[in-house]
C-alpha cells in the first residue's frame, strides 16, 4: 500500500526557534517597556536631536539607538512601540481567527444556503482595496486602538475563511466524516470533533501569519498618522517621521523598519514552524 | 417470506454528472444503481460481488444511508428507512454500520486507534470494549495509543473492523476488506468475521470481486454488472450453474490450482 509516511521529512526546528527567540523578545520589550526602556519615550531635549546610534562619532552614551530630530530615544520608542505592536497583533489576529475560522467552518462543512450567503459575503467583501478601505473604515469610526483592531477584523476576517473553507471542503470528503455520520454523530459534534483538529493546524499557521500582517497595517495607518494618537510611540509613527529626515538622520527609520520586518517575518514563520513541529500526520 | 433483516425493492442511485453540465440549467443525471432488488436473511451473510465500478459501494453506501436513494424502498428490520432523516436515522445508526474500502480516509488522522474505536461507543478510551475489540481483530492493545498514520495498511483496516464490532450491530456492511491484506491476514479476518456471524447472529454484506473469498464466506450472492443485478444465487449453485455469461466470465478469470499444470 502506497502512502506518504515519510515522505515528508521534518525540517530542522530553527526556524521555529529563531522566530520564537525574536518574538519572545517583543513580548519582554512590550510587558516590561517601563522598566527596560532607557529614557522616557515621549521626553523631548532639542540639544539631544539626532543623535546617532552608539558606533557612531558623535554618539552619546546612554543612547543606544541615537535619538530623533525632538531628542527622543530610538531604542526606548521601539520598545514602548512594541507594547502597541503586540496589542494589535494579539486582538486583531484572534478576533480575525475567531469570526473568519468559524464562518469558514460552517460554509466548508454545512454547504447549501450558509455556504452560499458566506462565500458571496467574501467575494464582495474582497472586492474592496483592503487598505483603502481600512482608512475609509478608520475615517468613520475615528481614530484610536480600539478602531484599528476593529478595521483589521472587519477587512481580515475573509482570508481565514476562504482558507478554512476550503480545507473544510477538502476533509469533508474523507470517509472519516462519513463514518462519524454512520456513528449517529450530530453535524455539529462532527464538524468540532472530527473535522476541526485537521484544520486546526491550518488555522494556527494563518493566525501567526495574521498576526504579522495585523503589525504591518497598524504601522500602514500609523504611517498615514491614522492610527493611535500621536503621542504614543508606533512603529508605524516612527517609520513616518523617519521618512522626513532621512538624509539627515536614516536611524530613525531603519532601526523600526528592521523591527518591523523581523516581527512580520517571525510571526509567520513562528506559525509554519508550529505546525512543521506538532502535527501528529507530518511529523 | 422468510425472516429477512433488510429487503431492498426497486432501488435506483442517481448522481448528477458535473463533467458533462451545461453552462445552464441541470446537470444531467448518471445513473449508478437501476432496479436493484434482493434480501438480506438474518444471520446470514450476502456476499455483492461485480467487476470495478460496477457500482458495489455506491450499494453499500446506499444500504447504510450515506447515499441517498433516487427511488426504490428499503425496509431495515420492518421499518421503511428509506426517507428517514439523519435525526430519525440516528436511533438506528448504532445497529447498521459499514467498514470502509479506503482504510486511510477512514480513519480521522488526527485521532489515536483508541479515540476512533471509543468514540462511536460514547465510551472513554480505557473502556473494555475498545481492548476487547482490539483483540478480536488480532491486534495489540498497545495500538490504542498509537495514530493511524503509524500503521500498515492492513492494520488500519483491521481498525476499521475494529470500530464496527465495537458497537454489536445487528448489520454490517464490509466493502472490500481483504483486498488489502496478505493472504494469511485474509483468513484470520475471514474467520473473525465468519465468527461474530455465528456467535454473535451478526447479519454481513460482503462486497468483493474475488469469487474465492465469497464462497468461503458467503450464502448467497448477488453479481453486479455497470449497476444491475445479474445473478442473484445461493453460493453452491452460483458455483455450479451460474445462469449470466458475465458470472461465467468471473468464475473462470478465478485461478484454480492445477497440480497437473507443467511449468
Ligand atoms: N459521486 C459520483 N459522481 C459520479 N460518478 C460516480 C460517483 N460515485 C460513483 N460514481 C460512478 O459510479 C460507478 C460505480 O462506482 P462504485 O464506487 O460503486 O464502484 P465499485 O463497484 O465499488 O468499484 P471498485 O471495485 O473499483 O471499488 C463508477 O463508474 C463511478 O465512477
Ligand atoms: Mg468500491
Amino acid at each position: 500500500m502506497l502512502d506518504g509516511r515519510g515522505a515528508v521529512k521534518r525540517r530542522a526546528g530553527a526556524r521555529l526557534w529563531l522566530s520564537g527567540l525574536w518574538l519572545a523578545i517583543v513580548a519582554l520589550a512590550a510587558v516590561f517597556a517601563p522598566l527596560i526602556a532607557p529614557h522616557d519615550p515621549l521626553m523631548q531635549d532639542l540639544l539631544y536631536g539626532r543623535l546617532p546610534p552608539f558606533w557612531m562619532a558623535g554618539a552619546e552614551p546612554g543612547y543606544l539607538l541615537g535619538t530623533d530630530s525632538l531628542g527622543r530615544d530610538v531604542l526606548s520608542r521601539l520598545i514602548h512601540g512594541a507594547r502597541i505592536a503586540l496589542i494589535v497583533a494579539l486582538v486583531a489576529g484572534i478576533g480575525t481567527c475567531l469570526i473568519g475560522s468559524t464562518l469558514g467552518l460552517i460554509a466548508g462543512y454545512y454547504r447549501g444556503w450558509a455556504d452560499r450567503i458566506i462565500s458571496r459575503l467574501v467575494d464582495i467583501w474582497m472586492a474592496f482595496p483592503p487598505i483603502l478601505f481600512a482608512i475609509l473604515l478608520i475615517a468613520v469610526i475615528g481614530t484610536g486602538l480600539t478602531s484599528v483592531i476593529v478595521a483589521i477584523v472587519v477587512i481580515d476576517w475573509t482570508r481565514f475563511c476562504r482558507v478554512v473553507r476550503a480545507e473544510t471542503l477538502n476533509q469533508s470528503q474523507m470517509d472519516y466524516v462519513h463514518s462519524a455520520r454512520i456513528a449517529g454523530f450530530t453535524r455539529m459534534k462532527t464538524m468540532l470533533s472530527e473535522i476541526l483538529p485537521n484544520v486546526l493546524p491550518t488555522i494556527v499557521a494563518l493566525l501567526s501569519l495574521e498576526m504579522g500582517i495585523a503589525v504591518i497595517v497598524e504601522a500602514i495607518l500609523s504611517f498615514v498618522n491614522l492610527s493611535i494618537s500621536t503621542d504614543q510611540p508606533t512603529w508605524g509613527g516612527m517609520i513616518a517621521e523617519g521618512r522626513l529626515s532621512i538624509h539627515q538622520a536614516w536611524w530613525v527609520l531603519v532601526f523600526p523598519l528592521i523591527t518591523l520586518f523581523l516581527t512580520v517575518l517571525s510571526f509567520a514563520q513562528f506559525g509554519e514552524g508550529l505546525k512543521d513541529r506538532f502535527d501528529p500526520v507530518l511529523r | 417470506m422468510t425472516d429477512a433483516l433488510y429487503r431492498i425493492e426497486g432501488l435506483r442511485v442517481e448522481v448528477a454528472d458535473q463533467t458533462r453540465k451545461p453552462l445552464f440549467g441541470a446537470a444531467p443525471r448518471l445513473r449508478i444503481l437501476d432496479d436493484i432488488s434482493f434480501s438480506i436473511e438474518r444471520r446470514s451473510v450476502l456476499g455483492i460481488v461485480g467487476g470495478s465500478g460496477s457500482g458495489k459501494t455506491t450499494l453499500g453506501r446506499t444500504l447504510v444511508r450515506l447515499v441517498e436513494p433516487t427511488a426504490g424502498t428499503l425496509i431495515f428490520d420492518g421499518q421503511d428507512v428509506t426517507q428517514l432523516s439523519d435525526d430519525a436515522m440516528r436511533p438506528l445508526r448504532q445497529r447498521i454500520q459499514l467498514i470502509f474500502q479506503d482504510p486511510m480516509s477512514a480513519l480521522n488522522p488526527r485521532l489515536t486507534i483508541g479515540r476512533i474505536i471509543a468514540a462511536p461507543l460514547r465510551a472513554k478510551t480505557s473502556d473494555p470494549r475498545v481492548a476487547a475489540a482490539l483483540d478480536n481483530v488480532g491486534l495489540p492493545r498497545g495500538f490504542a495509543g498509537r495514530y493511524p498514520h503509524e500503521l500498515s495498511g492492513g492494520q488500519r483496516q483491521r481498525v476499521g473492523i475494529a470500530r464496527a464490532i465495537a458497537l454489536r450491530p445487528d448489520f454490517i456492511v464490509a466493502d472490500e476488506i481483504v483486498s488489502g491484506l496478505d493472504v494469511s491476514s485474509q483468513a484470520q479476518v475471514l474467520t473473525l468475521l465468519a465468527n461474530l456471524v455465528k456467535d454473535l447472529g451478526l447479519t454481513l454484506a460482503f462486497i468483493s470481486h474475488d469469487l474465492s473469498v465469497i464462497r468461503r464466506l458467503c450464502d448467497r450472492v448477488i453479481v453486479l454488472q455497470k449497476g444491475k443485478i445479474v445473478e442473484d444465487q445461493p453460493v453452491a449453485d452460483l458455483f455450479t450453474s451460474p445462469s449470466h455469461e458475465y458470472t461465467r466470465q468471473l468464475l473462470n478469470s478465478i485461478p484454480e490450482p492445477d497440480p497437473s499444470q507443467r511449468w
